[in-house]
């Protein structure tokens, strides 16, 4: 019976998709819509296609940054809630902060990285930085805090030093609500390094995509757009199963 | 049983009051070697906090915790303890987990199960050393977080309402077994309960606490023959001394 549900949840969103992209090509084919305001889903298939050996490097260049930014995203993200966690005034000082870094709109900003760190990939790497790095710290934080006091105290009654129990109880312990946080942050980090290339830069998909935009190729921005969520779903999976297969004990006790 | 003599475990004349609410209220008690002592009173009425200052967690306002004579007060690392709540750590196997207090103590990973290996007979987990908790009952559970407590200290266990969240059947089930490990394990333990059949059916002997703030009520001596069965619930002894209890309640 299970495995007919699971069967069930995939064909259903797949089928429902369909339907959709089957409604999209039937009002350009019919003329409904213009075909030069929007392509139909074959003229963007066959696009990507076309286009791929002239994008592949771009892709590349977003890969990267949307790497690095994620990477130290990650870094960053442990080292202040680890701090935060021990020293509650600095918690206290820097949690406010955190939050007024996120209401700043991303698209003022990284406009402002390019002109004070050039248009290579280092002011892109910021913006993914900037953008993963707040889904991360927040649920580390949660996950440090929402660690049963009475295990803490457990701990301490066998006589455990501060890091003993950092190592073998917190920070484990904090792993569900960290990946929570990683697979949002994966969800935008190749967002964030297109933004960061949309508003100035001198390679990858969010060049790309401005260059097609510029010379109205709709279906190549469709193209790009597509190549995108392909991307960042692939790096989403990529955290799931990641999750999967280091927290054994996870998955099996939600079922 | 009248044959201990030693005092395992003393407090003398706690006080312990959070935000000028006096929680717990002079109390004095002692735990002999091999004794089996309950606590019983109603929930909430404080029981918990003094566990807490046994096991040096918090310090008294006023009173001392003396271990075999050693003054312990606000001194953690020396008796084992067990909340109703099993707090294994769901990512360690469970012959990981019953290791732990070993892990802590600076003992290595390997060294630490070949520690444990031995007592899983005893504690009626054999063959479950490498599963991880979610696949284990409630009640195996309990009797896991059972053996951590033991590893980390086999003298001194203080056990807050180990039984209070499994089913009536489960529980009277783990309390026979218990009195069947405690045959083979020699431990002194301090058992807090809000269950009259309980307290009476494993204990030597019985302190009665008042609401908030605890303080002692009465102390009642359990003299029924040990081993004890199933029956003994239905003995007019035990009817008696539940009698007893209740008035006093």
């Amino acid at each position: 019976m299970r495995k007919l549900g699971n069967i069930e949840n995939r064909l259903i969103p797949i089928g429902f998709l369909g339907i959709l992209i089957f409604i999209w090509h039937f009002a350009v084919e019919s003329g409904i819509i213009k075909g030069f305001m929007l392509p139909s889903p074959i003229d963007v298939g066959t696009t990507l296609f076309k286009i791929l050996p002239e994008i592949k490097p771009h892709i590349m260049v977003t890969l990267i940054e949307a790497f690095y930014g994620f990477i130290l995203a990650i870094a960053l993200a442990i080292f202040l809630a680890v701090l935060m966690d021990n020293i509650s005034i600095l918690k206290k000082a820097l949690y406010p902060l955190i939050v007024i870094s996120q209401t700043i709109p991303i698209l003022v900003l990284a406009p402002l990285f390019a002109m004070w760190f050039g248009f290579g990939k280092l002011p892109k790497i910021i913006v993914v930085t900037l953008v993963c790095f707040f889904p991360l710290i927040v649920s580390l934080s949660e996950g440090f805090d929402s660690v049963d006091k009475d295990l803490l105290n457990l701990m301490k009654s066998m006589g455990a030093s501060k890091l003993r129990i950092f190592t073998l109880v917190k920070f484990p312990a904090s792993m569900v609500n960290f990946f929570t946080g990683l697979k949002v942050a994966a969800t935008y980090c190749i967002m964030a390094a297109f933004i960061g290339e949309w508003m100035g830069g001198k390679e990858g998909l969010g060049l790309y995509m401005m260059r097609a935009k510029k010379s109205v190729r709709i279906d190549k921005v469709f193209a790009v757009v597509i190549l995108v969520v392909i991307l960042s779903m692939l790096l989403f999976k990529f955290v799931e199963v990641l999750q999967k297969s280091l927290m054994p004990w996870n998955n099996q006790s939600e079922q | 049983m009248n044959t201990y003599q030693k005092n395992k475990l003393s407090i003398n004349n706690i006080y312990k009051s959070f935000d000028d609410i006096l929680v717990v209220d002079d109390i004095s008690l002692e735990l002999k070697e091999n004794e089996f002592v309950s606590l019983l009173g109603p929930s909430g009425s404080g029981k918990s906090t003094l566990f807490n200052i046994i096991a040096g967690l918090i310090l008294p306002d006023k009173g001392k915790v003396f271990i075999e004579d050693k003054d312990f007060t606000g001194k953690t690392g020396r008796v084992s303890y067990m909340y109703q709540k099993d707090l294994l750590l769901p990512w360690k196997r469970i012959i990981d987990n019953v290791a732990l207090p070993l892990v802590i103590k600076g003992i290595n990973k390997k060294k630490s199960r070949e520690m444990v290996q031995n007592y899983f007979k005893i504690f009626g987990l054999e063959g479950f050393e490498y599963k991880y908790p979610f696949q284990l009952s409630g009640g195996m559970r309990q009797r896991a977080a059972l053996m951590r407590t033991y590893m980390f200290s086999e003298d001194i266990i203080l056990l807050d309402e180990p039984f209070g969240g499994l089913d009536a059947i489960t529980k009277r089930r783990m309390q026979y077994w218990l009195l069947n490990v405690l045959g083979t394990l020699k431990a002194s333990i301090l058992f807090i309960t809000h269950d009259i059949d309980e307290a009476i059916f494993l204990s030597d002997r019985i302190y009665i606490l008042s609401d908030r703030p605890a303080k002692i009520k009465a102390e009642i001596n359990v003299e029924l023959p040990r081993p004890r069965e199933n029956e003994v619930i239905t003995s007019s002894k035990f009817n008696e001394l539940k009698k007893e209890i209740m008035s006093i309640l």
